[in-house]
């Protein structure tokens, strides 16, 4: 197995307020090697934006890094001084968010931004990087992309705004995309369209991506392995096949469940009752346990880190009975 | 359900050449200058379909396909330009009782952060339209107060709240438990037919799951009739007897359930169906269709689905197709109906 080009370790983030510190995430560890594409899924609130925001430097403050090291191609990068971060962020470290309206400066024309990022990171000369920027928006579908190159981020429809962020985020030529709900503001058309185009790019420009979402179809497709997230922690991680179709953590199987499928009928949809914890009211034990059906005495005490749980790691107790069992 | 018994039901809404223009000209003094002429939309175009008692019908689309439009249409928050909309026989649009009629319709909206007031206790939002619409006004004082709360207090219940909820203010619930507090409103004048408008997509899928079982449950325990707003096609496959699919203002086909997402016959349903991300990974071949929804300030001639669309011939782009019967499903193709496709 190759290095990984990202590497995070028991990573920690709070939010110190005046009623206390919460704690957004706690102890997430994964990695992705190059070339991969890695979802993480979960729902509102889960900390999969946040744990985004963290690898890209982009924290809102009074958020910080508590505890544990994010490391990029070998090197720490958590720890980095601003502008040191902000070299690699654009550079090594391409990211793409939600809504591609907000994320372009409406003030200036879609050739202008382009230009500036691509000469920021790279030795270019001006007209070289407007060849580039030509050429990355050709790359992204966008037709006649010389023309358009002048025109403002208001004159484009939703769908070729976020080609144009897509083309932003490969303009340093990073080795790592970070991609929160990339298509999420968009309609199931143009969302499909997306989708294939950051798949097929980052595998020409052999970028990894981490891509966040909370579309488990978008995951399926796309991905090569999956995180799902839950208050906080990843709470099981593995093959996108095997998460899908052998689910280990009882909350993977209730999301996966209460997904409408395509190609079968229910009269009703598997439900988990109640709702994610708020970060003031994390339960101890596992995060899961007052929602869980298979929640035994174990869960409410301690909680359990992520164990080998058939094809994939899941953190849940019910892994480590039939694992004592089998040794 | 979808079981209906033998007997022809009358249907309890039907929607008839239903038509709605905006307009969005600039303001006259800018249209003088710039010599400008008005400019309309058409959000809503020549729309027909009517709905059975006890069965739900979807109509899904993309953003800015009339989908919204029609659910205001047909609750009354806004006048169509043409068409009418008959509730149990009678023209809701030409009623002398809207009030009457109101009370028998109700709407489900889709930001459930939106649709409560945050300063009223759940107990006041669940009780206004019981008090809007005279309920238990035989009696008065204490004792109507008293069974207006232990009407709440039932209607929490059925929608799985607890009655000590009624005391606290929406921003104490999460927003799967905010719809359903929408859900016990709109039922409290016990009516017959719920607008619900896009209700799951603000919430997360366990959430939405929650919310879509109540819904199901409700809809058979109370003999409810659904018109089903939604982006999500297998929300619709999951919730809806007949799928109406709208592209630009129109319905470019309706049918069964069963039919449409079997045999889907407009190229746009197809490419519809084609564009879910299939979570099963099942490893169909899958193009994207290329291009976006047109502008609708300048929607194009003829079928306003040729430029996308891969079968578009020369009639396509000059005549606009009719919503006409092909087999089990109503569809306005003419590939369709000259038996290209």
């Amino acid at each position: 197995m190759p290095d990984p080009l990202l590497d995070v370790r028991h990573l920690r983030v709070e939010f110190p307020t005046r009623r206390g510190t919460l704690v957004a995430l706690d102890d997430v560890s994964f990695d992705i090697s190059p070339g991969e594409i890695l979802g993480v899924v979960g729902e509102s609130g889960a900390g999969k934006s946040l744990t985004g925001a963290a690898i890209i430097g982009l924290l809102d403050p009074p958020g910080r890094i508590a505890a544990g090291e994010i490391r990029f191609d070998g090197r720490r990068i958590d720890s980095l001084p601003y502008e040191a971060m902000r070299k690699v962020r654009g550079k090594s470290i391409g990211a793409i968010f939600q809504d591609p309206l907000t994320s372009l400066d409406p003030l200036y024309t879609v050739g202008q931004q382009l230009i500036e990022t691509i000469r920021t990171h790279l030795p270019v000369s001006a007209s070289e990087a407007r060849q580039r920027a030509i050429r990355l928006l050709e790359e992204t579908g966008i037709p006649a992309a010389e023309a358009r190159l002048d025109q403002y981020p208001h004159q484009f429809s939703g769908g070729m705004r976020q080609r144009v962020v897509i083309a932003l985020a490969l303009a340093g030529e990073p080795r790592l995309i970070v991609a929160d709900e990339p298509t999420t503001a968009l309609d199931v058309s143009i969302q499909a369209q997306i989708i294939f185009l950051l798949k097929r790019l980052c595998k020409e420009h052999g970028a990894a991506v981490m891509l966040v979402t909370h579309d488990m179809g978008v995951i399926a497709e796309t991905c090569d392995r999956v995180a799902v997230m839950y208050a906080g922690r990843i709470v099981e991680i593995g093959p996108v096949a095997d998460v899908i179709h052998k689910p280990a953590h009882p909350y993977t199987v209730g999301l996966m469940g209460s997904i409408p499928a395509m190609d079968e009928d229910r009269e009703r949809l598997l439900q988990i009752d109640g709702s994610m914890p708020r970060l003031t009211a994390i339960p101890a034990g596992c995060a899961f346990n007052p929602r869980c059906p298979h929640v035994f005495d174990r869960c409410r005490v301690d909680r359990p880190d992520l164990m080998p749980a058939g094809a994939t790691r899941a953190a849940c107790w019910l892994h480590a009975a039939s694992l004592k069992a089998a040794a | 359900m979808s079981a209906m018994p033998d007997e022809v039901v009358a249907p309890l809404v039907e929607v008839e050449g239903l038509s709605k223009t905006f307009d969005v000209s600039a303001p006259w003094l800018n249209r003088v200058i710039d010599r400008k002429p008005r400019q309309f939309v058409h959000a809503v175009d020549d729309v027909s379909f009517s709905i059975l008692p006890g069965t739900t019908l979807a109509l899904v689309g993309e953003s800015g396909c009339g989908k919204s439009t029609v659910a205001r249409l047909l609750v009354g928050l806004y006048a169509p330009t043409r068409g009418r909309v008959l509730f149990g026989g009678v023209d809701a649009t030409a009623t002398t009782r809207p009030t009457a009629m109101r009370r028998r319709m109700q709407m489900i909206f889709q930001d459930p952060y939106a649709s409560l007031n945050p300063r009223w206790k759940v107990r006041d939002i669940v009780a206004e339209p019981l008090r809007e619409h005279d309920f238990d006004a035989d009696v008065a004082g204490a004792e109507r107060e008293r069974r207006l709360l232990s009407r709440v207090d039932r209607l929490l219940d059925s929608v799985g709240l607890a009655a000590a909820d009624a005391e606290k203010f929406p921003h104490q619930f999460s927003g799967g438990q905010r719809q359903r507090i929408s859900i016990a409103r709109a039922l409290a004048t016990h009516p017959e037919f719920l607008v619900c408008d896009e209700p799951t997509s603000a919430l997360d899928v366990s959430v939405q799951a929650q919310v879509l079982n109540i819904m199901k449950a409700l809809q058979v325990e109370l003999g409810l009739t659904y018109l089903f707003i939604s982006h999500n096609l297998a929300v619709v496959r999951h919730v809806s007897d007949q799928v109406g699919v709208m592209y630009l203002g129109r319905i470019v086909e309706i049918a069964s359930k069963q039919t449409l997402f079997s045999t889907p016959r407009h190229p746009y349903t197809g490419m519809l169906l084609d564009a879910i991300p299939d979570i099963h990974m099942s490893g169909r071949a899958r193009t994207p269709v290329q291009g976006e929804v047109p502008n609708p300030l300048d929607p194009p001639s003829g079928c306003s689905f040729h430029p996308r669309c891969p079968h578009a011939n020369e009639r396509c782009r000059v005549e606009r197709p009719l919503l006409l019967p092909a087999g089990a499903t109503r569809v306005a193709c003419h590939a369709v109906q000259e038996g290209r496709i």
